[in-house]
């Protein structure tokens, strides 16, 4: 194990990628945890939800990119409806995947299957990033 | 033709370094009216000044123009020189050229020629500056309090003991505030009744003081020094004259259902009662809401077992207009909501608390008398959590964006006194940061981990689900990134601050402003901490935004200070530069006393004579005492009726003018 190297600059363009998709700003949060403490799925998570913006902060992407953690969350939106400042987390979650995707250059989505797979009582996003984690 | 002196400042290299003096003086000395033109290291200075006073003096001069830094900075200074040299301190005119030029400015060439602009326009202005005398108005020797917590107290004890006479008015029953409310108080773990319960006898019996308990402010006229404000004494439907205090109807009365807001809840009170045992004044009130006698005209045993006869159902509100020279309002503050926070179920679970309900838990007054245990069964606790930070620190639109800057140590404080009694119960606080700045606050924060050992653990709670007879609390220490599960038997939530809900009510009877979160906004945060934008009223305590008690009682007698200050004088001098009516020209629409932010123009009916006839007219009508003289008005009017003294429409325009032609 080496050191962590911290350049918070290190991968900006995906950072800020990442940031785009989701509309978030890491720098918001202020590390309570609340959303590690309140997840359903953090028992099969490597790195724990509060670690992952921890990270992102730092500009560890790579950490997270290849983590179990981004495709254990279920998007369920708990962190979301309790973070106290305001940081949508399952969206930063989704814009990691949609930013790992993208960079491998073949997005295993297809748009016309999309309508079929609508479920209303289901977070639209929940589908779409739940049909591309078992979409392999 | 005037005599108009102008004196160039080159405040060190401040303004000479970037600005040519010389060309100054010399552009200056070829204005129409200028007769003399002088330059000087440090005008400033008593050499500068007398400079300025010899010249107005052997050069008759009657306008004198300063061209140096800010008036903000020093035009008082000139004022005064100018005045002691026989000439009217408001025929002086400042021309900044450091702030506005040197100072932002680079080029010397182009900095020296904003310089001359600068001076030609001040001197224009001058030219049309008039003498203005300003006008006394009186003080009337008394404060009102509003709010009779520990803020109230400490300032109107503090002016009472200066000699003035002080009202205090108090909305609830009796004075005390949330301090009576507090077990103990950090870091000396002092017991908060024991030094507020004095105080409260002390401001009862002062002859300076007078109290209005169970009371509020219905309306506020006037200004300072004068204003006039009407009290509403709520009726309490029993004679405070006759009554003794000595308890019997609170004992008798038949409805017990009522939630006491002392005890936060968790206690019943009677419909009639007295708030708690060392209430000030020592006087029941009858709940209306919850009186057998009021809801179904039943009943009545209050007032048949009354061995003095007080009690009195047919007592109405009563309205009493007093004057009064200063305001100093200390309304305090309350606990959030917490309706919104499903994840902590406070509303649903009786032992989720809040922080207060735990001070009347283990207070020795308190429903438990002083056992800690839970509310749900009567048991003793094994395991206590406590969760700071609910609602504070929170962008979301449940909580408030700002640290409640007090519950850091009360927490600490809970954690020792829960230690104290009971060693064996384990105690654990969730938190985001620990912020203990204060004197001896840090090393009392620390006392309660390393000799107390409580559990303090960096990370926030996720969720409490009730699970038997115990809360489960889903957690997560943040530092070694583990998520914990602890079954505990109280969970105690650290509720933020928020300003009282009617602050913005209270703001605009007063004409005192709140900020994003209702707290009273001062008039400066650094230089003017207690003094709100309207002359004579001042602020303490945490109405102002959330302090501790050694802080609101640090603002309670510099709000006391500055009233007293005022008190003193017993005149005050009015600023000159005011709004004033041209009444012949004002159509009466009034539009202007919708835009004064000072209520400082009302309207009044005059006689005029028009073609040969004495009719009446509505105009107008400026309040010298009240216009703060920021001319909202004169650009408000339609017809140009109104004019800013000192500030005219044509010496603007002059100085426009000046510049531009």
């Amino acid at each position: 194990m080496g050191r962590m190297k911290i350049i918070p600059d290190a991968k900006k363009k995906e950072l800020q990628q990442i940031l785009e998709i989701s509309g978030e700003n890491v720098k918001d949060c202020m590390q309570c945890g609340k959303c590690t403490a309140g997840c359903p799925a953090s028992s099969s998570m490597d790195i724990l939800p509060h670690q992952v913006i921890r990270l992102l902060q730092l500009g560890q992407l790579d950490k997270v990119a290849n983590s179990q953690t981004i495709w254990s969350c279920a998007s369920c939106f708990t962190c979301t409806t309790r973070c106290p400042r305001n940081i949508d987390l399952a969206k930063l979650m989704e814009a990691v995947r949609l930013t790992i995707i993208r960079s491998k250059g073949s997005s295993r989505l297809k748009a016309d299957d999309v309508p079929g797979k609508i479920d209303p009582k289901m977070p639209q996003q929940a589908i779409v990033s739940g049909f591309r984690k078992y979409n392999k | 033709m005037q005599r108009i002196g102008v004196f160039v400042c080159w405040c060190g290299t401040n303004i000479a370094g970037t600005v040519d003096i010389d060309q100054v003086k010399q552009a200056a000395e070829k204005i129409p009216g200028v007769v003399n033109v002088q330059d000087y290291q440090y005008m400033c200075s008593e050499v500068g000044q007398n400079l300025i006073k010899n010249a107005i003096k052997e050069q008759k001069l009657d306008r004198v123009v300063i061209a140096s830094c800010s008036p903000r900075m020093h035009e008082a200074t000139f004022r005064k020189a100018a005045k002691s040299a026989g000439l009217n301190p408001y025929l002086v005119e400042i021309a900044n050229i450091r702030e506005q030029c040197s100072w932002v400015h680079k080029n010397k060439e182009e900095a020296t020629e904003k310089a001359i602009a600068l001076v030609r326009a001040a001197v224009a202005k001058a030219t049309l500056n008039t003498e203005l005398v300003p006008g006394e108005i009186g003080v009337e020797p008394r404060a009102l309090e509003i709010g009779g917590g520990i803020a109230g107290i400490q300032t109107a004890l503090d002016i009472a003991e200066a000699g003035y006479k002080v009202d205090i008015i108090e909305k609830t029953p009796s004075i005390g505030g949330k301090m009576a409310q507090i077990d103990k108080t950090f870091p000396t773990l002092d017991c908060s009744a024991c030094i507020l319960t004095p105080k409260m006898v002390d401001a009862s019996t002062h002859p300076n003081i007078n109290l209005y308990t169970y009371s509020e402010v219905e309306a506020v006229q006037g200004y300072v020094g004068n204003f006039e404000v009407t009290i509403r004494q709520k009726a309490r439907s029993v004679n405070a004259d006759k009554c003794t205090g000595c308890g019997i109807c609170t004992d008798k009365c038949p409805s017990k259902k009522a939630e006491s807001e002392f005890d936060e809840g968790l206690r019943k009170r009677g419909a009639i009662y007295i708030p708690f045992p060392q209430a000030v004044p020592n006087v029941p009130v009858i709940d209306r809401e919850e009186c057998l006698k009021f809801k179904t005209g039943k009943c009545g045993l209050c007032e048949r077992v009354c061995p003095s006869g007080a009690i009195e159902f047919n007592q109405e509100d009563t309205l009493v207009t007093q004057k009064y020279g200063a305001i100093v309002v200390a309304t305090g503050y309350d606990l959030i909501n917490l309706d919104k926070f499903g994840e902590y179920p406070y509303t649903e679970h009786p032992d989720v608390i809040t922080s207060l309900e735990f001070e009347r838990l283990t207070s020795a007054a308190g429903p438990t008398a002083g056992k800690f245990l839970r509310p749900s069964n009567g048991n003793k606790p094994k395991k206590v959590v406590f969760v700071q930070c609910v609602g504070s620190r929170d962008k979301s639109s449940r909580g408030k964006t700002y640290c409640s800057k007090i519950c850091c140590m009360y927490t600490a404080k809970h954690a020792m006194l829960i230690k104290e009694k009971y060693p064996e119960i384990e105690v654990y606080v969730f938190y985001i940061d620990v912020r203990t700045p204060g004197k001896n606050f840090d090393e009392f924060q620390r006392r309660a981990v390393e000799e107390y050992g409580v559990n303090y653990i960096k990370g926030m709670v996720g969720k409490v689900f009730p699970e038997g007879d115990k809360l489960q609390v889903h957690g997560v220490d943040a530092l070694s990134s583990e998520t914990l599960i602890i079954d505990a038997d109280m969970v105690v939530l650290a509720a933020a601050t928020k300003a009282k809900d009617d602050a913005q009510e209270l703001g605009r009877k007063l004409s005192i402003s709140t900020d994003a979160n209702n707290f009273f906004t001062e008039a400066h945060p650094k230089l003017r901490p207690v003094e709100t934008h309207s002359a004579g009223i001042y602020l303490a305590g945490a109405c102002q935004g959330p302090k501790d008690i050694p802080e609101t009682v640090a603002q309670s007698s510099a709000a006391a200070a500055k009233a007293i200050g005022l008190l003193n004088k017993g005149k005050l001098v009015n600023n000159p530069c005011v709004s004033q009516v041209d009444e012949q020209i004002c159509s009466g629409c009034l539009a202007c006393t919708k835009m004064c932010p000072y209520e400082a123009i009302s309207s009044q009916v005059i006689e005029v004579k028009e073609q040969g006839k004495i009719v009446k007219k509505t105009v107008a009508h400026v309040n010298e005492a009240l216009c703060q003289g920021c001319g909202g008005c004169t650009v408000t009017c339609r017809a140009g009726a109104l004019d800013l003294k000192g500030f005219m429409n044509r010496q603007i325009l002059a100085e426009v003018d000046a510049i531009c032609l």
